[in-house]
């Protein structure tokens, strides 16, 4: 189905199941421990060996040898994969460090061997084992020091007007440097994987985002037909983006199992994977802001730096600015440098989540050199156009009542604006906020649908469901669609014998899958019609029943004598050319700081939100209230610290890379602004998986700084930042 | 520069293994399979027999699998997650004897005579714990990684509230704790949720313990 004009009235609009709030249909799995995780599916395949990978203990150079000698001869051992017996895997259009193979090490942790044994306890003994000597090369660790020989990004400087003139000439400006960390995506279920060949056929029951785009690069990985590749992920421990792209712990296993000639399991030891993976770059962001003295922004500049591995992309921080706010000059672009850490990659929010963090902050210290309340000063310079393609409007865009909304239900209007002076008993209060936004993007989407005698209708596809609740969307969209209960569907995802769809990532999975499906559906309709002998124009499907005119059947009988099975995908046209479509927050929040220790602890948060229709509050809700989490480990916690002199994150495990845990997170407010947007999918719907970390950093940076009138711009926002700076205690 | 960093490693391995047989000499249960006839190093194993679940089990174990593997490779209860392995998660909390512990902190053979209860002797799909319902209703999680960690967490850390077990977060330590949402916030973070479920999960305990109180 080609989705080339704006919706119109459609059976989803009826709302009976679409739309409502709906428990999880896999929550009684998930809840009971039933749900199989990669790691764990003991039964797909007989005789599983254990693999252990070693990663390289060096950041670059080359691995001059490899001893396997006592290991190989350690009890239970079956076989040693060694990078130096590979040459290194072709890499997908999405990878940029080495997987596997070669002498030559580009990060560290990198793999370099697997060992195989009978038992997990004797394949990690035997890593130990190895002995591995490498010549080190020098490498380039430290984002500060390489900024200045940054590179500028090809095609990333955008101008409109002049920014230097109308910045030079404004009354009231800004200039400030923000930078935030490197982060890890750190889900909690590692990255895993079940490798087995039968013949020159491979199945890997792994824990993946994207089913197809992991079978392309598998395949290309180990220069095989993709058709001789099958993936399975029908539950996956969270991604975050980790899981977007093909990870070592497949190829290894998958290489394991083919050279031990038996299926292969690994999971990936939690110390390897904060510097075996990707993670979010770390940015350097100057933002200038220059405004007349009725707040109106006539200067907008954001540039931000980042590093990567030689061939990796920028941490694209200034996407957003190019569209968040109004103002005639603008200016962003970006720089990259060259550095030897792990591969930057996506994590939520790629681009938005760092950028917001800088821009937000940068917005509430202009609002306050305006005089300016920080909610009014957003106002006034919002844009229902792309301000650098006046002739391109927001498909809907609704920031200015999802702030007015927050503000009342918040509060808003009871925060003392003066920082600092706030006092209850031993603690500061402070009240921030912040604009969420993130865009909605669009990608060709498939599904199957069968129909059974039973009434029974049955959805496949290889969307994933990375705790987003795409099992429970993917049934209401088909339970709406077929006139059923969604006791009546079955939805199976994540293997990629069924059609290709979205994936999960870059919040684009609920909406497109979703309608990959309703297409499927509009095609089933019309096979029950025909089956049923309707003329399909006039049928309504509804409570089990097929109805046309006086005529009404059980949904089943049009499948008694074989199933219907119709599959189709939704694919676009330009109406994302022709409209800007993005999604919109205001992020409240209210925080407390220990006026004698500095420590400081949220007690409010609240996010309201526009994102179209909202499929299932239940599970939309969740993942925002997740997001906004995430966003408070980024704003107060989290930071992957480098060791400069040898090039690694330091802290990389659950003890040292620090997340927000229950007694960090207070009770989470989140309002959906009841909206749809017909431009978007026949299922009206926009993203909203990322949208609640985008903005929520700098809400609580602002509160902060609301309560202790310290203001930081520099992420995590930690005591020692600020301690010595907060007001002194009467 | 060249560096051989597993010399090191290989001989205290050499070391542990001496004072493994060592051990096995003056210990009389758990019971040591490691003799002077088999090869130098071969893997020791010990029997141990637990109660899971209310089923009796004998297994004879590599001494170095946690319970947390015992569980999840060799009696194939998969409910009980590994998300570090290192204790610094959650994902793998089990109640032995009633008390919560990380499961991969501690080694199978330790466990002689134990009853273990995992997510799995909680409830089934069809018929749930009451806990289990509540993180339903009120959608505590996302992915489900961490949720039986979670749940089996929370139903021990009522139990350690209404003995009496202090914590950091009560006003005064002499006095009982009450079941607050302060003291179980508190209580549960051990138990890491990446997904960010917490408020969700709060809300679950609130109605499980206003239930149970
Ligand atoms: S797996 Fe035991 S605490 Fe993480
Ligand atoms: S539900 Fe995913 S980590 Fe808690």
């Amino acid at each position: 189905m080609k989705f080339d004009t704006p919706a119109g009235t459609n059976p989803i609009d009826q709302g009976k199941v679409v739309g409502r709030p709906t428990p999880r249909i896999d929550g009684k799995f998930k809840t009971t421990g039933t749900a199989p995780y990669a790691y764990e599916r003991h039964d797909v395949a007989p005789n599983q060996a254990y693999g252990y990978i070693l990663g390289a203990s060096i950041a670059k150079g080359t691995i001059t040898s490899i001893d396997t000698a006592e290991a190989e001869a350690a009890n239970g051992v079956i076989g040693i994969v060694s990078t130096l017996d590979h040459k290194p895997v072709p890499l997908g259009p999405m990878n940029t460090a080495n997987l596997f193979g070669g002498g030559e090490v580009q990060h560290y942790h990198q793999a370099i061997a697997m060992v195989v044994a009978e038992s997990f306890e004797q394949a990690r003994a035997a890593a130990h084992l190895i002995r591995v000597d490498y010549a080190r090369g020098e490498g380039s660790f430290d984002l500060k020091r390489a900024a200045p020989s940054a590179e500028p990004v090809e095609d990333s400087e955008k101008r409109q007007g002049d920014f230097e003139a109308a910045f030079g000439n404004a009354p009231v400006t800004l200039d400030a440097t923000y930078t935030t960390p490197d982060e890890s995506h750190a889900m909690m279920e590692p990255f895993a994987t079940i490798a087995a060949w039968e013949g020159d056929k491979l199945t890997v029951w792994t824990s993946n985002q994207m089913i197809q785009w992991n079978k392309r690069d598998l395949a290309k990985a180990l220069d095989m037909p993709i058709e001789k590749v099958r993936v399975d992920s029908p539950y996956i421990g969270g991604g975050f983006g980790a899981k977007l792209f093909l990870r070592a712990d497949a190829v290894v296993a998958a290489l394991g199992a083919k050279q031990v000639g038996r299926p292969v399991k690994l999971s990936m030891q939690r110390p390897l994977t904060f510097n075996n993976s990707t993670h979010r770059a770390a940015t350097i962001q100057r933002i200038r802001f220059g405004a007349g003295e009725d707040g109106k922004l006539t200067a907008i500049a954001h540039e931000s730096t980042s590093g990567n591995l030689p061939g990796g992309g920028p941490e694209s921080a200034i996407n957003q600015t190019e569209l968040l706010y109004a103002g005639e000059n603008r200016l962003t672009a970006m720089r990259l440098a060259i550095l030897n850490l792990p591969e930057g990659n996506a994590m939520r929010a790629p681009g938005e989540a760092s950028g917001l963090m800088a821009l937000e902050i940068a917005m509430d210290e202009m609002a306050e050199k305006l005089g300016m309340d920080p909610v009014a000063f957003r106002k006034a310079n919002d844009t229902q156009v792309d301000p650098m393609n006046p002739e391109r409007p927001f498909s809907k865009r609704k920031m200015i009542e999802c702030l007015d909304r927050g503000a009342r239900e918040f509060g808003w209007e009871r925060r003392n604006p003066q920082p600092g002076r706030n006092r209850e008993g031993r603690w500061l209060v402070g009240h921030g906020m912040a604009v969420g936004f993130r865009n909605n993007l669009l990608m060709k989407s498939g599904a199957r649908v069968r129909l059974s005698g039973d009434g029974i209708v049955t959805v496949e596809t290889d969307m994933t469901d990375i705790g987003t609740g795409t099992y429970t969307i993917l049934a209401q969209t088909a339970a709406e669609m077929m006139g059923l209960p969604i006791e009546r569907i079955r939805v199976e995802l994540g293997d990629s014998d069924y059609p290709i769809s979205a994936g999960s990532g870059g919040q684009w999975g609920a909406n497109n899958s979703t309608s990959g499906v309703y297409a499927a559906c509009v095609k089933l309709r019309e096979q029950v019609a025909q089956s049923l002998g309707f003329n399909s124009d006039e049928v309504e499907f509804a409570d089990g029943q097929v109805r046309a005119g006086e005529r009404s059947f059980p949904l089943g009988h049009a499948a008694a004598e074989n199933d219907l099975t119709a599959e189709d995908s939704i694919e676009y046209g330009n109406l994302d050319k022709q409209f800007q479509q993005s999604t919109f927050a205001g992020h409240f929040v209210e925080l407390a700081v220990d006026a004698y220790t500095g420590e400081a602890h949220l007690r409010r948060m609240l996010a309201v939100c526009e994102a179209g229709r909202i499929l299932n509050p239940i599970s939309a809700r969740s993942q925002v209230i997740g997001a906004m989490t995430m966003g408070a480990g980024a704003a107060l916690m989290e930071h992957l610290v480098v060791d400069k002199r040898f090039g690694f994150f330091v802290n990389h495990d659950l003890a040292g890379y620090e997340v927000p845990v229950h007694a960090d997170i207070p009770h989470q407010e989140v309002i959906f602004l009841e909206e749809t947007d017909p431009v978007s999918s026949p299922m009206k719907a926009k993203g909203v998986g990322e949208l609640g970390l985008c903005g929520v950093s700098a809400a609580i940076a602002n509160a902060l700084y609301n309560a202790t009138g310290a203001r930081v711009r520099d992420y995590p926002i930690t005591l020692d930042k600020y301690l010595d700076r907060l007001p002194a205690v009467a | 520069m060249t560096i051989d960093h597993r010399t090191l490693l290989a001989s205290r391995r050499g070391v542990l293994a001496g004072s493994a047989a060592g051990v096995a000499v003056h210990s009389a249960s758990p019971a040591f399979a490691a003799s002077s006839s088999q090869k130098a190093d071969a893997d020791p194993t010990a029997k141990v027999s637990l109660k899971v679940n209310g089923t009796d089990h004998a297994l004879d174990v590599d001494t170095r699998t946690t319970l947390l593997d015992l569980l999840r490779e060799h009696l194939k209860l998969a409910g009980t997650k590994k998300g570090c392995d290192h204790g610094q998660c959650g994902a793998c909390t089990v109640m032995v004897n009633g008390e919560r512990i990380n499961s991969c902190l501690s080694f199978a053979v330790m466990h002689e005579g134990d009853e273990v209860t995992t997510i799995e002797g909680l409830g089934t799909p069809d018929d749930l714990h009451p806990l289990q319902d509540a993180f339903i209703e009120h959608d505590g999680y996302q992915c489900g990684y961490c949720t039986p960690g979670q749940i089996c967490s929370a139903v021990a850390m009522l139990q350690e509230i209404r003995s009496g077990i202090p914590s950091h977060v009560q006003d005064d330590i002499t006095e009982d704790p009450s079941v607050t949402e302060l003291e179980m916030r508190e209580r549960m973070s051990g138990n890491i949720c990446r997904c960010g479920a917490y408020s969700n999960i709060a809300e679950a305990l609130a109605e499980f313990a206003g239930e149970t109180a």
